[in-house]
């Protein structure tokens, strides 16, 4: 199967030709993918070599000056580096665009910890304003890309695109906005995000819980958490493909009027200072299907 | 020269300007040290006005150093963008007008600032992007301080505009000779080895400014340097 990425420039040369407001700022990371789309838009896509901070700031020129930026590289760098720029060059600036990041999490284990950044989610919900989507297969980081470019999106709208070498088997219909119901149960409800749906599908293969898919978390879908509880009980896992608990206050505020209780499952706070491949970083983090289960069942009592 | 509905403002009208905010028509050198500079781009040299505030094909001014903005809006308010009587207001709750620019509330601000170091690269995508739609005429202008290019991210915009040629591009360096740590001729120096138009002027001799910040540059970025009293004197 391609990667989420694979998918990124055929996306966007499309999303450049149907639009002449859309534009790609790269730093080196990407652009060999970009040589064909750069011969035929010149003007719109720009790389600025190993610069971050530049890479951010003049993504939000271009934003000032009228055109919809979509700005691409490592997770590391382009939202914990750059932190500032986006805090204050599209958000202070009151000005839209798209972030568009790789290798968030784990996608490169023997690279080490200088290039993950589990925190990223997390980070970008200090800010107001930021959509975020966690696509789970590339043919919907194929569909929450177009959602978060536009046509339909306004001058000031901000969106965080996560695409990953990990993913699911296959593409669920997701939308940009909406939690999708995969099973239905009494005993609790998980939500599962992104690219880690396969592993608690398995997880939880048997129980009599509720699971919700969740590709777009910010905004986070708390009416489709609340529907979801109201016929059993109100205790809920997430399980999230970057740093745990990102999700858990956005859960807490969904049932605020409900006694509840919220695990959050994901990526590890503490640096294993461990390389290696993808499935023994989820293993380590004790995201996989076994790990997933002791834990949900545990919680659940299911 | 500039006619207002209410009155028409010169150079000579600043300092009265700026004591509104200051409460005191006297100031040092540090509160004017761009305002020659500022006066002389608005009053000759960018084609904006605040019928065109919101024209794409205007000239873009970025005031990139946001500290000590009372020359900014005194030169606003006397060319017409923002109401006289806003000044008085300076810093309070209600005013539109605090101690660094915020682009949403201060009509003919092109960006707000206060953390330094965002300017310049604000104006190279906004540079890129008028080039991206064929406005090729529009000038982007950006005021920086000469401590603020301690700031390395000027240095990434600094680095890429030369080489790319971004010819629309125009930095104005106000050197008050604030930065802790600099070597002189340092500045115009930095921009020159990365393929920009350098000029270094009084930053108080109007025809001076005038004549650097028209001089032509074809094919290249331009920087004028603009040296004020230092800032320690």
């Amino acid at each position: 199967m391609d990667t989420m990425r694979d998918r990124f420039a055929p996306v966007m040369a499309r999303l450049l030709d149907e639009d002449p407001r859309v534009a790609v700022v790269l730093a080196e990371i990407g652009k060999d993918s970009f040589q064909e789309v750069m011969r035929a838009h010149p003007d719109r896509v720009i790389n600025v070599g190993i610069r971050e901070q530049l890479l951010v700031g003049a993504g939000a020129g271009l934003a000032l000056a009228g055109l919809r930026p979509v700005v691409h590289t490592f997770a590391s760098f382009l939202v914990e580096r750059p932190f500032e720029q986006i805090k204050l060059d599209f958000g202070h600036q009151d000005m839209g665009g798209v972030l568009v990041s790789a290798a968030a999490s784990f996608d490169w284990p023997e690279g080490g910890f200088t290039h993950m950044a589990p925190g990223d989610v997390a980070l970008l919900d200090t800010l107001d304003g930021w959509s975020v989507h966690v696509p789970g297969h590339p043919d919907e980081a194929e569909t929450l890309l177009r959602h978060a470019v536009g046509p339909g999106t306004g001058a000031s709208d901000k969106a965080y695109v996560r695409l990953s070498v990990q993913a699911n088997a296959a593409p669920m219909p997701v939308d940009g906005e909406r939690f999708l119901t995969v099973r239905e149960g009494r005993r609790g409800v998980v939500v599962a995000v992104g690219p880690l749906l396969d592993q608690v599908l398995a997880a939880t293969e048997g129980l009599d819980v509720t699971v919700l898919y969740a590709t777009t978390v910010r905004p986070f879908d708390a009416a489709a958490l609340r529907r979801a509880t109201s016929a059993g009980v109100a205790d809920v896992v997430i399980v999230e493909p970057y740093l745990a608990g990102t999700s858990t206050a956005a859960a807490n505020d969904a049932l605020v009027d409900v006694p509840h209780r919220v695990l959050g499952l994901g990526v590890g706070r503490r640096e294993l200072r461990r390389y290696g491949r993808v499935e023994e970083h989820v293993r380590a983090h004790g995201l996989d299907a076994g790990s997933l289960r002791e834990r949900i069942a545990g919680f659940l009592g299911a | 020269m500039t006619t207002t509905t209410e009155h028409t403002f010169t150079y000579t009208d600043l300092p009265r300007l700026m004591g509104l905010m200051t409460g005191d028509e006297k100031h040092g050198p540090a509160a004017t040290s761009t305002l020659d500079a500022l006066w002389v781009l608005y009053d000759r040299v960018l084609r904006v006005t605040p019928a065109r505030a919101d024209d794409p094909g205007r000239d873009r001014f970025l005031l990139s150093k946001g500290h000590g903005p009372m020359a900014y809006y005194a030169v606003l308010a006397a060319k017409g963008f923002l109401p006289v009587d806003w000044l008085e207001g300076f810093g309070a709750y209600d005013s539109p007008l605090g101690h660094h620019p915020d682009r949403v509330l201060v009509p003919g601000a092109e960006i707000g600032s206060g953390s330094l170091g965002h300017g310049l690269p604000l104006a190279v995508g906004t540079a890129l992007g008028l080039r991206a739609q064929g406005l090729t005429d529009p000038r982007v202008w950006v005021l920086v301080g000469d401590a603020e290019l301690d700031e390395g991210s000027n240095h990434e915009a600094i680095a890429f505009a030369g080489p790319a040629g971004l010819e629309r591009l125009h930095t104005l360096v106000i050197d008050n000779a604030s930065a802790s740590y600099a070597r002189p001729g340092g500045i115009a120096a930095r921009f020159e080895a990365a393929g920009w138009s350098a000029l270094t002027v009084d930053g108080r001799d109007h025809e001076a400014l005038y004549e650097a910040f028209t001089a032509p540059h074809p094919g290249r970025p331009h920087v004028v340097v603009a040296r004020v009293e230092p800032k320690s004197a």
